[in-house]
């Protein structure tokens, strides 16, 4: 797949649209009280849902050139494993330190 | 286009048939992903460890941000229409969606100078405390980066006002689009991360 044509100016005003609702859903489980023992899962997959959206339509990752893909989701990847490493090694340490 | 603009848009083409700059774009942008997956990792290593306040949950302003957010979130929107807008060649359409946007992000700026400005005020400086340090750091970069966004959009606004953007070089505005929309991607996550998640 080459560079090809971008997404019509309806469908960026949709992913406006879905991106408003979708910020105002992740404030609005922030408040409720009910939503507080599944907020963490929730809150990073209506994040992830954002991310995903901004990146495929508005980058134009979906239309584009699957290197490009390549280019920008192996160092996303890398930095998730890095990420994950690191709260694994830190908490690891933390519970042998304390015992718990 | 004119065939000097074609030759020209033909002399940025790799191997792959691919546009060189926007590839050397996607691999910095792949680098930029690096840099705040560490920082975004350092403070979500260091939450909860302050040993002393201001903390999170005393000091940040959700509705606040949450309106940051949103100036984002449509200042994103703004550039993808200016894009659509000088690829068409609309450039009075054009130049109106990049200054939007560029205001936009004046806007975010402007709101993270009150918070920053609030925050100290409220006694969390660099070194107060844990939260601190690793807040202002990632909120901070993000800022910077945010400011160079600025810059570059009002240089390519001037560019357009002086008739020297069009859609010849559309691909310039796509790269800043990249740009910006990372910075909005990055901020999708500190949102969640920083002021969500407390």
């Amino acid at each position: 797949m080459s560079e090809q044509a971008h997404a019509t100016t309806a469908t960026y005003l949709r992913i406006a649209a879905i991106l408003v609702m979708i910020t105002l859903i992740e404030v609005g489980v922030f408040y409720v009280p009910t939503f507080q023992t599944i907020l963490v899962p929730l809150l990073l997959v209506l994040s992830a849902v954002k991310f995903t959206l901004v990146v495929m339509f508005y980058m134009h990752l979906k239309f584009d050139n699957r290197f490009f893909a390549f280019l920008f989701g192996g160092p996303l990847l890398l930095a998730l494993a890095v990420a994950v490493s690191l709260l694994l090694i830190f908490y690891g340490a933390v519970r042998l330190r304390t015992g718990s | 286009m004119t065939h000097a603009s074609a030759h020209a848009h033909e002399a940025h083409r790799t191997s792959m048939g691919l546009d060189s700059r926007k590839m050397a774009f996607w691999a910095f942008i792949g680098s930029e992903c690096l840099l705040f997956g560490s920082l975004i990792s350092t403070y979500l290593v260091y939450k909860g460890r302050s040993q002393v306040g201001p903390f999170p949950h005393e000091i940040l302003n959700i509705p606040f941000t949450s309106f940051s957010t949103f100036d984002l979130l449509m200042s994103s929107l703004a550039m993808v229409l200016a894009l659509a807008a000088v690829q068409r060649g609309d450039m009075k359409q054009g130049k109106l969606w990049l200054l939007v946007t560029a205001l936009l992000g004046l806007v975010f700026l402007g709101g993270q100078f009150w918070e920053f400005s609030h925050f100290v005020h409220e006694g969390l400086g660099l070194t107060t405390n844990l939260f601190g340090s690793t807040f202002y750091v990632l909120t901070g970069t993000h800022g910077a980066h945010v400011t160079v966004g600025v810059i570059w959009l009002l240089t390519l606004w001037v560019q357009a006002l002086r008739g020297k953007l069009g859609p010849a070089n559309a691909m310039t505005v796509e790269i800043t689009g990249l740009y910006w929309h990372f910075v909005d991607v990055v901020w999708i996550v500190i949102f969640t991360v920083v002021y969500l998640i407390q």
